[in-house]
C-alpha cells in the first residue's frame, strides 16, 4: 500500500511548486498513464475493429480489454454495456439525442435538478424545445440535499426521463440516486446519471443503483482527456437509435438506407480513440491499486481540514452541507469583498490552483443567489501541508486586496 | 510590476473607492458591457459638450481588475474628443494584447498603463478590456 508521498512521486506535475486543487475540473495523470498512450501507438497501432491482419486484431484486443476494464470498474453486467465517448458531455448528448428520439413526445416531462452542470442541462433543453416537452427542475435545500418529498413531487406519470448528477460539481453533495431511480421506475421513466464527479471518488455499482444510463469521463479519474464512457442496460441500448452516423457503426448500407451494427458499435461511429481507451485502462488499474477505501478516507480527512480552517476565517462563506462527509472532496466558497477571479489570481501567485467562476452551473449560481464562487477540489495526492499552505495564503488575501483584515 | 503589487498599488484603490461610479440622470449615450463567461458587468454612461466628453460614469459588478480598469479609463477620457477617446481605447487594446510595449508611446494612458502586465495573464485580458471595449462600441 502506497503512502501519499509515494503516490505523489508517480505524478510528474504534483510537486512542491504546485498545489493542485482543481481536481473536479481535471486530475493530473500518473506517468504510467501518459506512458500507456505511447505504448499503444508504439506497439499496437492499427485501426481497430475492421482490419483483417494481426496488428489490427491486436489493436482491437487492447481496445476490447479497456472496455472490459471500464465495465468492471462500475460493475456493469458485460463489456457490451460500455460505449466509449469523448467525455461525460458527449455521453449525455448521446443519451439525450437518442432517448429524446425514442421516448419523448409533446407534453412529456424530462426531470433534472437545478444543480446540474450545463452538460446535463443543455442537451435536455434542446430535446424539450424540439419535442415541445417540459423540462422540470427538482430543487435541493441550501445544503444541496434533495428531499424525498421533492423527488416524489416532481417525478410523476408525465415523466419519461430523469437525468441527475450523481455528485454536484458545486455542492459536492451526493444525490440519493437509489431513491430517484425507484421513483422514476415506478412511473416507467428512464434514469440517466451524470457520474463525472462520482466515478473518480467512490465505488460506483450501476447494478446496485439500478440506473439505466451512467456517464463518466476518463480525464477526471487520472485518465487521458478525450475518452469517456456511457454505460447502458443492454435492452435499453438495443432499442436506442444511434447518435453519430458513419463508419464502423453499420452492417448493410444501400443508397438510401442502412442497418446498424450491434451495440456498442452502433454508438461508436468513426475511428475510435483506442489509444486513450488503452491508457484509461491503465488509470483504472492505478485507482484499483490505491483503492477507494484510501481515496474516500483521504479526501474526507482533507475536506474536514479545509472546512475547519475556513470556518476560522470570519470572511469566508462555505456553500453546501456543513458536514465535510457530504462534500466528496469539493469545497465551494466565497471570501467577502473579493471577487473569486481575483482570489484565484492572487493564490496562483503562490502556485495554488483553484477554480473560480460559475463552474458551468449558471442556474445553480442564480438559485444560490451568488454571481460566482471559488472552488477547491481534492484528490488522492493532496496533503495536509498543501491544505495548511492554502489556508495561510487565503488569510492574507483580503489584506492584499485593500481591506483592513 | 508583479500581480500583488498591481493590486496593492493601483487596482484596489480604484476598485474599493471608484471616483466615477454612479448613475447620471441625463446621459447622451449609455451602453451595457458584459463578459458573459465570467459575469463582469458594467453600464457606461457618457455626457458630451459638443464633441468633447464632459462627464462619464459607470455602475456594475465584477472582479477588481474589470471595475478598476473602467474607473481609470473614465479618469482618462473626460475632456477628450470622440476621436481622441477612440484612439486611446485602441492604444489600450494594443497594450493589453501585447502589441505595443514602448513606454513612451503608452505614456498617455497615465495610470491605466500599470495594467500592462495583464497581457501576461490571458485569463484576465477580457476583464481589463471590458470598459474600453464598451467605449469603443459606443463611439466606433
Amino acid at each position: 500500500m502506497k503512502n501519499v508521498n509515494e503516490i505523489r512521486a508517480d505524478f510528474p506535475l504534483i510537486n512542491e511548486k504546485t498545489v493542485y486543487f482543481d481536481n473536479a475540473a481535471t486530475t493530473q495523470r500518473p506517468a504510467a498513464v501518459t506512458a500507456a498512450i505511447k505504448e499503444f501507438y508504439d506497439n499496437y497501432n492499427a485501426n481497430p475493429l475492421r482490419g483483417l491482419y494481426d496488428l489490427s486484431s491486436l489493436a482491437t484486443e487492447m481496445y476490447g480489454k479497456a472496455r472490459a476494464a471500464c465495465a468492471a470498474f462500475i460493475n456493469a453486467k458485460c463489456a457490451r454495456e460500455i460505449i466509449f465517448t469523448r467525455n461525460t458531455t458527449e455521453s449525455i448528448n448521446l443519451a439525450a439525442y437518442s432517448l429524446g428520439e425514442l421516448l419523448i413526445n409533446e407534453g412529456d416531462n424530462i426531470v433534472i435538478s437545478v444543480s446540474e452542470h450545463h452538460s446535463n442541462l443543455l442537451p435536455w433543453q434542446r430535446v424539450a424545445k424540439q419535442k415541445k416537452a417540459n423540462l422540470v427542475f427538482m430543487e435541493p435545500d441550501m445544503t444541496g440535499l434533495l428531499s424525498l418529498d421533492e423527488i416524489k413531487s416532481k417525478i410523476d406519470l408525465k415523466t419519461k426521463i430523469v437525468s441527475i448528477g450523481h455528485v454536484s460539481n458545486v455542492w459536492g453533495r451526493t444525490n440519493p440516486i437509489k431513491e430517484i431511480v425507484e421513483a422514476a421506475h415506478k412511473v416507467g421513466a428512464v434514469v440517466v446519471v451524470d457520474g463525472a464527479q462520482a466515478a473518480p471518488h467512490m465505488k460506483v455499482d450501476v447494478r446496485e443503483l439500478d440506473v439505466d444510463l451512467y456517464a463518466f469521463s476518463g480525464h477526471k479519474m487520472l485518465g487521458p482527456m478525450g475518452i469517456g464512457c456511457l454505460y447502458g442496460k443492454l435492452d435499453l441500448l438495443d432499442k436506442m437509435p444511434p447518435f453519430l452516423m458513419g463508419g464502423e457503426m453499420i452492417e448493410y448500407v444501400t443508397r438510401t438506407d442502412a442497418t446498424f451494427a450491434e451495440i456498442p458499435h452502433k454508438f461508436e461511429a468513426g475511428t475510435v480513440n483506442a489509444a486513450d481507451a488503452y491508457a484509461l485502462n491503465t488509470a483504472i488499474g492505478y485507482i484499483n491499486e490505491i483503492g477507494f477505501d484510501y481515496i474516500e478516507n483521504h479526501e474526507k480527512q482533507l475536506t474536514a481540514r479545509v472546512m475547519e480552517g475556513l470556518s476560522k476565517n470570519p470572511y469566508v462563506t462555505v456553500y453546501g452541507s456543513p458536514d465535510p462527509e457530504e462534500h466528496c472532496g469539493i469545497v465551494t466558497f466565497n471570501l467577502e469583498g473579493v471577487h473569486p477571479h481575483d482570489l484565484a489570481s492572487v493564490l496562483n501567485d503562490d502556485g495554488i490552483c483553484i477554480r473560480a467562476g460559475h463552474h458551468c452551473a449558471q442556474p445553480l449560481m442564480q438559485f444560490m443567489g451568488v454571481g460566482s464562487t471559488a472552488r477547491l477540489s481534492l484528490y488522492l495526492y493532496n496533503t495536509d501541508e498543501e491544505v495548511d499552505f492554502f489556508l495561510e495564503k487565503l488569510s492574507k488575501v483580503r489584506n492584499l486586496m485593500g481591506y483592513g483584515s | 510590476m508583479d500581480l500583488k503589487n498591481l493590486y496593492r498599488e493601483i487596482v484596489n484603490d480604484h476598485n474599493l473607492n471608484p471616483q466615477h461610479k454612479g448613475e447620471m440622470t441625463d446621459p447622451d449615450m449609455e451602453l451595457r458591457g458584459v463578459n458573459p463567461s465570467c459575469g463582469d458587468d458594467i453600464f457606461l454612461q457618457l455626457k458630451f459638450d459638443g464633441d468633447k466628453i464632459s462627464d462619464a460614469m459607470f455602475k456594475g459588478s465584477g472582479c477588481a481588475i474589470s471595475q478598476a480598469s473602467v474607473d481609470m479609463m473614465i479618469d482618462n477620457i473626460i475632456g477628450l474628443s470622440k476621436d481622441e477617446a477612440l484612439k486611446q481605447s485602441a492604444l489600450f487594446h494594443s497594450m493589453i494584447n501585447g502589441e505595443v510595449t514602448d513606454e513612451e508611446e503608452l505614456e498617455e494612458l497615465d495610470e491605466a498603463y500599470y495594467l500592462k502586465d495583464v497581457c501576461h495573464m490571458p485569463a484576465r485580458v477580457k476583464c481589463a478590456l471590458l470598459g474600453w471595449r464598451t467605449l469603443k462600441e459606443m463611439l466606433g
